[in-house]
């Protein structure tokens, strides 16, 4: 086992890169297999000075919720985007926001990130380390309390109940 | 039915494609203008990426995966991108 270990430092990540060299390759013949496993061993070692301690995963079925939750939002937002970039421009009330977090983890930080950056009318511009605040710009702003109560309790407490943190 | 199905998501891709490129040049500036390419990306490929999968299943090539892994490679990839480029255009402001 500690030798498996040591050949596959990080399972779960060498099987998702198999399975997507695996889809790209829309194949799942005996080549394909062998090549995308070295692939996967690889990538993964080659990598793993960036890995930094994760957070474990105990959530899982909420993890699928939240998934669902930020497909259905880009749905929606996409329309409302799609809406304000035809119209007038004066009438866009653009600005920043700092987000306070409640996460203390660099790499749950930047997935709360990324999940703001694909929902359409607010992108990611940094995340404070020090002081722990995202900071988001909008492109139409109503309400900057309520946009940070909506993050919060949208995505970011989801976040931190599936990742433990 | 099904080509119906295809047809009206292909249109909404590409429209939406067309309202991202719109936003990216009519926007006034470089953070207004990074909110465009975001929807191009999100619905934009997805309609798309959905009609090719409904493509190749209606015309027997059988489920293809492919479409989902272009998915999660720009799913992960365009809010990097854009949270690099915010970064940078925050920075060198100050």
């Amino acid at each position: 086992m500690t030798v498996l270990r040591k050949i596959v430092p990080y399972p779960l990540l060498s099987l998702l890169i198999l399975a997507l060299w695996l889809a790209l390759n829309n194949s799942i013949g005996p080549g394909q297999m062998l090549l995308g496993a070295v692939v996967a061993v690889l990538v993964t070692r080659l990598t793993a000075q960036f890995w930094t301690d994760r957070p474990k995963l105990v959530r899982p079925l909420l993890a699928i919720r939240l998934f669902l939750v930020v497909i259905i939002d880009i749905l929606v937002a996409n329309w409302k985007v799609a809406y304000r970039v035809v119209g007038p421009l004066d009438r866009l009330r653009a600005d920043f926001v700092d987000i306070p977090l409640d996460i203390r983890d660099p790499f749950v930080a930047t997935i709360l990130g990324g999940i703001v950056s694909l929902t359409p009318g607010t992108v990611s511009v940094d995340i404070d380390r020090d002081r722990w605040t995202l900071k988001v710009h909008g492109l139409d702003i109503d309400d900057r309390d309520e946009m940070v109560r909506r993050i919060k309790a949208r995505y970011e407490a989801p976040l931190r109940e599936i990742l433990s943190c | 039915m099904v080509e119906f199905g295809i047809s009206l998501l292909v249109l909404l891709g590409a429209a939406f494609a067309l309202l991202g490129s719109v936003g990216l040049a009519r926007l006034p500036d470089i953070f207004t203008r990074l909110h465009g390419p975001t929807k191009a990306t999100t619905l934009g490929v997805g309609a798309l990426v959905t009609a090719s999968m409904l493509h190749s299943l209606s015309s027997g090539g059988g489920l293809s995966l492919r479409e989902l892994g272009i998915t999660l490679f720009l799913f992960i990839t365009a809010p990097v991108s854009a949270h690099m480029i915010a970064k940078a255009a925050a920075k060198s402001d100050k």
